[in-house]
């Protein structure tokens, strides 16, 4: 294929992921240490002692470092995607990070990260690239073309912010598809069938809920409804907030005030989440730093009645769908889980109950791995876009606004001028004329969302029609059309009607980067340069085989490298020496391989080293105990905690 | 009237140079996607403008348009037919919402032929805002909506003091039923003058436009109507 391959990526709040269609199948393509998962956590290495740019690491490796440098950390950073300052300042409430020092209002956020400042796009483009080049090391060839996908209840700004994400990492971003869409389409692959489809998507952060009409290929959204702020991460929440207000009371330590501990304690927090799935109970079993021990017994029954509240609020998106879709629960033939919390018993109950499953002799579908399925979707989106596929061939995805779109008028109310659920591409003229005699400007303020007053909705942009003709007050007439596109962004354009003159607009984005500026952030063009494609294949290489030897180097030093057996470190001595002289060569697949033979060599000091970091605060059993019985938790949600709680 | 149909000005398709009819979406003789017209909608899936709608037709219709004409089937061509592919699509988008609705779709064939609405209770994209409507109670429903109205603002106050008055509620659930059912004949009334208008001639014509003006009106009161004593009843 002359184009080269379009690949689909999950840019995922908690993980993130690169799929292809091999043939006619999607699938996911793994990382260099073998895992299909890429945590989305971006770490600046240390400034070198050289000065210039210091080193960035994505996944794993960047997890670790959150042991030694948490301020050199960022994580979650689709939280923040195409937010404006208040929003990310009440956001990082939970978070650990800091806000740049001097942001003007208007000016999208920069995080600070070490001793340099990153907006959320370019947090996101560090995790991009690193799919990015691991596809390329896959194909061994160079990837240009992407499908992103966003949550469906993504407003203009957020999509706007990832697709500006692409751009820095050298991808053209063909598409943004909506992640339940996506499901459905991974799933409606190997099925030739017509119906109606729900997909209930409850991620990390996000929750989502799409209602489908699939019919000769025809994928048909005829509704979608979520919330961008609930997930995963509100279930940790509620749990960790009880075991820290319940040491505090009944041990008298507060260990909020200890950021290492309280990540521990979250993390003891997801494990027991996640042991309740499969089991009736898990226990809390951590030693605290006077001695004591918080010992806590969480029957499944108890955390079904906690984490209720959360999963009611799921409720409402769902009727709403229906009710916008025109279908009651019994006309929905089936139901598409995604997303890692609908693994989630109480969640698989919730959804039967709502969409009388069991009742009507049915299940959901969850036969696809829910923290892949997005992806294998974006895959499958590629694979129509590149036309390249014949399982795709008669395959389109119709999809829809999630939200209204309106102009504020006089008395600050909206005028709704495209209604959420309609098909994209959509468009809507309106016409706009001035209030004074020889006005020249006519400012427009356009907002997203369902309230009555524009105060309450969301802000898109204001722009000003500029240049009309000087004529009485009320004769000009400019007709102004807006455009949604396939990727669920707005485009603008106006004309004067009376003089046949094309307005200027200048379209202010409420939230969000000028052109420039992306262009300002493109990561380095050294990733355009194909025809130095093999040579920056193998500089990559050895940049990440120099990142995990040096972090080896000083492994010794670390108290957990004495927990390790004789055996455990000769093994890991071996591994690194190997990684040593395949760094010599200039064959990218012998160092890959050195790579992954010392990450895995190393896993279970990287998971003794979590535990020793905080065992000056608290000495988490939970964690060790999970470490050795779950091989794979390295690719279980990131264990990062909340830098306070309300 | 409908000025729309007659514009067929034939032009030269861009790519192979033959000449087509401008409301034309491919070339017939390439099959290379167009630049977009200023058809209105229904000549956008070739119909005549009728009130009457075979909608599995108009479906069918939707999807096979949507295959050729979708940006996913644009996304390697030329900078050109990108834009071409997304106002076109844009277009036949906008059309089958309004179509398939036969709300919006009598409001906006009215507002083809120049019949004047007040306003539209389903946007149509086409330049009428939602703003509240004025609302003017139809004279032969005055006793009855002072009534309800009177219903209304006992039930706000039982709820708000944290009661429930049962006989009040199942006289607001038969009112509710009554009003809906109104607008059930405002419907069958509609679908009568579609017929008329669809079938009749200019003179005919007229007085079914301003028939159709006056029945959506009342209907959007009734349903206003509707909606007020569905908010009061939920919750």
């Amino acid at each position: 294929m002359a184009e080269g391959h379009v690949v689909g990526i999950d840019l995922g709040t908690t993980n993130s992921l690169v799929a292809y269609m091999e043939g006619d199948n999607p699938v996911v393509i793994p990382g260099v240490d073998g895992s299909n998962l890429v945590p989305s956590v971006v770490a600046l290495d240390p400034m070198p002692a050289n000065g210039g740019r210091p080193t960035i690491t994505v996944g794993n490796s960047a997890r670790r470092a959150l042991i030694e440098t948490p301020e050199r950390v960022i994580y979650s950073v689709k939280r923040l995607m195409g937010r404006g300052l208040d929003e990310v300042r009440a956001e990082l409430k939970y978070f650990p990070f800091r806000l740049a020092g001097d942001i003007e209002a208007g000016e999208v956020p920069r995080i600070q990260l070490g001793e340099m400042r990153f907006t959320p796009p370019e947090i996101s483009a560090y995790v991009l690239r690193q799919l990015k080049r691991n596809a390329e090391r896959f194909f061994g060839a160079p990837v240009a073309q992407a499908v992103i996908t966003v949550p469906a209840y993504f407003n203009d700004a957020q999509r706007q912010a990832t697709k500006d994400a692409g751009r820095m990492a050298g991808l053209d971003v063909l598409r943004l598809v909506n992640e339940p869409t996506a499901a459905a389409l991974a799933y409606g692959l190997d099925r030739a069938k017509e119906g109606t489809i729900a997909v209930y998507d409850l991620g990390g952060g996000t929750f989502d809920i799409s209602i489908l009409k699939l019919r000769d290929g025809i994928f048909e959204v005829q509704s979608t409804n979520g919330d961008t702020h609930l997930g995963g991460d509100d279930i940790d929440n509620l749990l960790l907030a009880i075991a820290l207000d319940e040491i505090h009371a009944e041990h008298g330590v507060d260990l909020r005030a200890h950021p290492g501990a309280v990540q521990a304690l979250r993390k003891a927090a997801i494990d027991a989440k996640v042991r309740l799935s499969a089991e009736q109970t898990a226990q809390f079993d951590i030693e605290l730093p006077n001695g004591d021990r918080y010992q806590r017994e969480i029957p499944r029954a108890v955390f079904e009645l906690l984490i209720e509240p959360v999963l009611a609020r799921t409720a409402g998106p769902c009727r709403q769908a229906l009710a916008d879709a025109g279908v009651t629960p019994a006309e929905i033939d089936e139901v598409v889980l995604v997303g890692g919390s609908t693994r989630i018993p109480a969640v698989r109950d919730l959804v039967d109950e709502l969409f009388q499953l069991s009742a009507r002799g049915k299940k959901p579908h969850t036969e696809l791995n829910p923290d892949e399925v997005v992806a294998l979707g974006a895959a499958v989106q590629a694979g129509i876009l590149a036309g390249a596929s014949k399982a795709t061939d008669d395959m389109l995805l119709l999809d829809v606004t999630p939200l209204s779109l309106g102009i504020e008028q006089l008395g600050g109310t909206v005028a709704r001028i495209i209604q959420r659920n309609s098909t994209i591409p959509a468009s809507a003229t309106e016409h706009f004329t001035t209030g004074v005699d020889g006005q020249t400007n006519v400012a427009i303020h356009v907002v997203q969302g369902e309230r009555e007053l524009a105060a309450d909705c969301r802000s898109l942009a204001r722009f000003d029609l500029k240049g009309i003709p000087p004529m009485a007050a009320g004769l000009p007439r400019i007709e102004v059309r807006f455009l949604i596109d396939a990727d669920g962004i707005l485009h603008v354009t106006a004309r004067e009607q009376r003089s046949g003159k094309a307005a200027e607009i200048e379209v202010k984005p409420t939230y969000g980067l000028t052109d420039a500026q992306v262009e300002s952030m493109i990561l380095d063009s050294f990733d355009h340069a194909e025809e130095d494609f093999a040579k920056r294949l193998l500089i990559e290489a050895r940049n990440e085989a120099d990142a995990i030897l040096a972090a080896v180097a000083k492994a010794p030093q670390n108290p957990a490298w004495n927990q390790l057996s004789a055996e455990e470190q000769t093994g890991i001595a071996a591994a690194r020496d190997w990684l040593r002289m395949a760094r010599e060569t200039a064959n990218v697949t012998a160092i890959s391989h050195g790579i992954v033979a010392l990450d895995k060599a190393t896993r279970r000091f990287a998971e003794l080293m979590m535990d020793a970091a905080v065992s000056s605060a608290i000495r988490g059993r939970t964690m060790s105990e999970a470490g050795e019985n779950v091989n794979e938790s390295i690719t279980a949600p990131h264990a990062m905690a909340p830098a306070e709680f309300k | 009237m409908l000025k729309v149909l007659e514009n067929a000005v034939p032009v030269a398709c861009w790519s192979c140079s033959v000449a087509h009819n401008e409301s034309t979406l491919f070339c017939p003789h390439c099959s290379k996607i167009q630049p977009p017209s200023v058809g209105d909608y229904f000549s956008a899936f070739g119909l005549q403008p009728r009130l009457s709608i075979d909608l599995a037709a108009l479906e069918l219709e939707f999807h096979r348009l949507s295959r050729r004409l979708h940006p996913d089937r644009f996304a390697r061509a030329t900078d050109n037919e990108k834009q071409w592919s997304l106002a076109d699509t844009a277009l036949l988008n906008d059309a089958y919402r309004t179509l398939k609705d036969p709300l919006r779709r009598t409001e906006y064939l009215l507002k083809l032929v120049g019949a004047e609405t007040n306003g539209s209770a389903a946007v149509s994209g086409d330049g009428e805002s939602t703003a509240k409507k004025q609302r003017k109670t139809p004279a032969d429903l005055l006793e009855e909506v002072f009534d309800l109205n009177m219903q209304i603002e006992e039930m706000r106050m039982a709820k708000k003091s944290g009661r429930d008055d049962p006989q009040l509620r199942e006289s607001l659930r038969m009112a509710q039923e009554k009003f809906e059912g109104m607008v059930g004949a405002v419907d069958r009334d509609l679908r009568a003058q579609w017929a008329i208008w669809d079938t009749g001639d200019e003179s005919a014509r007229k007085p079914a436009e301003r028939a159709m003006v006056a029945l959506l009106d009342r209907r959007r009161y009734l349903s206003n109507l509707v909606r007020d004593v569905n908010e009061i009843l939920g919750d």
